[in-house]
């Protein structure tokens, strides 16, 4: 564990870049250090490996005072992630990720397998390996950044900001992509955003600083949005705070109505007796898979013309995705109804908003809400 | 047409003989001046307060004519390829530094503060990451000192015939032979061109990691 302990730093000029911080960083977890800029999250994060020295206070790793040991083979124990990668332009893909093994004094040929271990492992396909660095889009940079400070398998990983230049699809997938690396891994990651959606999306813990580096909140993100210490955490949340929580609400207590559900193939009868429980029917094809949403007396006069559907909106996946995508879905549905489907796309029921309105009633009647739900 | 090659006996050199004197000549002050250059650019580097005035420096020497040079040199050095070769060392000085200064400048933020957390000391960082990347700034700065160079060293004729190619200048004068200023002035061009491309091939080899013109991204 990373125990910061009342740690100031202050700068000859009198700038107090971090005010009396004490965190402590749970192992095995990504926290998450969050605030506008000027609040002392990167000055923070170096601190942790010594590239910035506190002024006051001190940092423990695992008990241990982090200035006990030599100040390069604290960095090396410790993986490194910065924004724009910081990839060294003039050393090959492979060379790039394999600069710490060979710091550590592994042999050419073992730090070169290694690299090449951990090009797949975060996605990369090996025929980059003997490239340059501006042979490779921003996004493949930043992943060979991840790799490189995998390479000697170190228990922490630093992250500063570092998918904060790359476009918000890119970002997404890198996001996306550390959750993954970190389900395998299981590394003690401090991760530096000014991007509060990033932090709840990847944070096991966020902390919250404000400008003049002091804490303002250090707790899951679930209780952050639910319970925001002071104003201005809240103002920092922005201001649909209350749909962001329903994020960390499961889909699963969601009742399905299967009966306005028919298959375009279905006869006249079917289609003329599903619309008690919904205004329309949710019209599939022989597959199941969504087509659109129909009048039940257009349906039942015969023809079923599928241009005439009503979009059905982005369904959801019950257990999958979290109470805020099946609203999302309703809301953006003509009908008011979100259309839930299984893993391969096939329409296994539909919800109302009024349904889902209730579904988050008894979560937060419930109180907490689930931590581990989908993201 | 031999008229050209035929280099008068006082010179005590066949044609290619100058062609090698000019060549130790012009490139030997050009390294020593790199080697001055390299730790001098990190000093630099390293105490910004001191650059302007190492600069400074370097202009103002650039501006001292290498006559008055000669002058002081002569009465340590005598009339030698030393007395030449020093004053070609220190003007290339006011290329290099700052070409290295730049060029270690240019190393983006990002990749020294990647190269610092990673565990880089500082001076296998400055061999390791700095160094390298300046590469291209550095030989672009050298290609102006050798190009200069292998033309300044001309001059060395006037302290006896110490200027290589140079004096065939007061040859072609003093024998009424000017063809020979024409050998030493095409010569002379076609050593630095010569130089310049040699150095664009070692940048080439020495950069593969450079964006090139139609590479495939």
């Amino acid at each position: 564990m990373i125990r910061i302990d009342a740690v100031t730093k202050r700068y000859p000029d009198g700038t107090v870049a971090v005010d009396g911080l004490s965190l402590e960083i749970p192992d095995r977890a990504i926290t998450v250090l969050v605030g506008p800029s000027g609040c002392g999250k990167t000055t923070t994060l170096r601190m942790i490996n010594r590239m910035v020295e506190p002024s006051e206070g001190s940092i423990l790793l695992d008990g241990q005072d982090i200035r006990q040991q030599p100040v390069n083979t604290l960095r090396r124990s410790m993986g490194y992630v910065i924004q724009n990668a910081g990839l060294f332009q003039h050393r090959t893909i492979l060379d790039n990720i394999a600069t710490v093994p060979r710091l550590l004094g592994w042999s050419k040929q073992k730090a070169r397998a290694r690299a090449a271990e951990l090009m797949e492992r975060v996605g990369l396909d090996t025929s980059l390996a003997k490239r340059y660095p501006y042979q490779l889009s921003g996004g493949q940079q930043q992943r060979v950044g991840v790799a490189r400070a995998l390479a000697a398998d170190p228990p922490v990983l630093l992250m500063d900001e570092p998918f904060s230049a790359v476009d918000p699809v890119v970002r997404k997938g890198l996001q996306d992509e550390l959750l993954r690396i970190q389900d395998e891994l299981g590394k003690t990651i401090v991760f530096v955003t000014h991007d509060i959606d990033e932090a709840v999306k990847l944070g096991t813990m966020v902390a919250v600083l404000r400008t003049g580096g002091r804490l303002a909140q250090f707790a899951p993100p679930a209780e952050l949005l639910s319970v925001p210490a002071d104003p201005f955490v809240e103002d920092f949340l922005g201001a649909d705070r209350g749909i962001r929580r329903l994020s960390f609400f499961p889909s699963t207590e969601l009742e399905l109505h299967t009966a306005p559900v028919v298959a375009i193939d279905a006869g006249t009868e079917k289609l003329a007796s599903g619309g008690e429980a919904a205004p329309c029917l949710l019209v599939t094809d022989t597959d199941g898979k969504p087509l659109g949403w129909g009048a039940p007396d257009d349906l039942a006069a015969g023809a079923i013309d599928r241009d005439r559907l009503l979009p059905f909106g982005r369904p959801f996946v019950p257990g999958k995705d979290s109470l805020r995508t099946a609203l999302d879905g309703a809301v953006l549905s003509p009908t008011g109804w979100a259309v839930a489907v299984d893993e391969e796309g096939r329409a296994v029921g539909v919800v109302s908003q009024q349904m889902i309105g209730e579904a988050i009633r008894a979560a937060h009647a419930e109180g907490r809400p689930d931590a581990k739900a989908a993201r | 047409m031999s008229g050209f090659f035929d280099i008068p006996s006082d010179l005590q050199h066949s044609y290619l003989g100058l062609i090698g004197l000019h060549l130790r000549e012009a490139l030997l002050p050009v390294l020593a001046g790199l080697l001055v250059s390299l730790p001098l650019a990190q000093l630099c580097v390293r105490f910004r307060w001191l650059y302007a005035p190492v600069l400074g420096l370097t202009i103002v020497l650039y501006a001292i004519p290498s006559l008055a040079f000669f002058v002081v040199l002569i009465d340590y050095t005598g009339q030698t390829e030393t007395t030449v070769m020093i004053p070609l060392a220190v003007y290339s000085l006011v290329v290099l530094v700052p070409a290295i200064v730049d060029g270690v400048r240019s190393v983006p933020p990002e990749t020294l503060a990647a190269a610092t957390a990673m565990g880089f000391g500082p001076v296998r960082r400055y061999l390791q990451v700095q160094l390298p990347i300046a590469v291209p700034a550095i030989i672009a700065g050298l290609r102006v000192a050798t190009v200069s160079s292998i033309s300044l060293v001309s001059v060395g004729m006037l302290i006896g015939n110490q200027g290589a190619l140079g004096n065939l200048l007061n040859d072609a004068n003093i024998y009424h032979r000017p063809e020979l200023a024409v050998t030493s002035v095409l010569t002379i061009a076609a050593l630095a061109i010569l130089a310049d491309v040699a150095l664009i091939l070692v940048r080439l080899l020495l950069t593969p990691w450079m964006p090139r013109k139609g590479a495939v991204r």
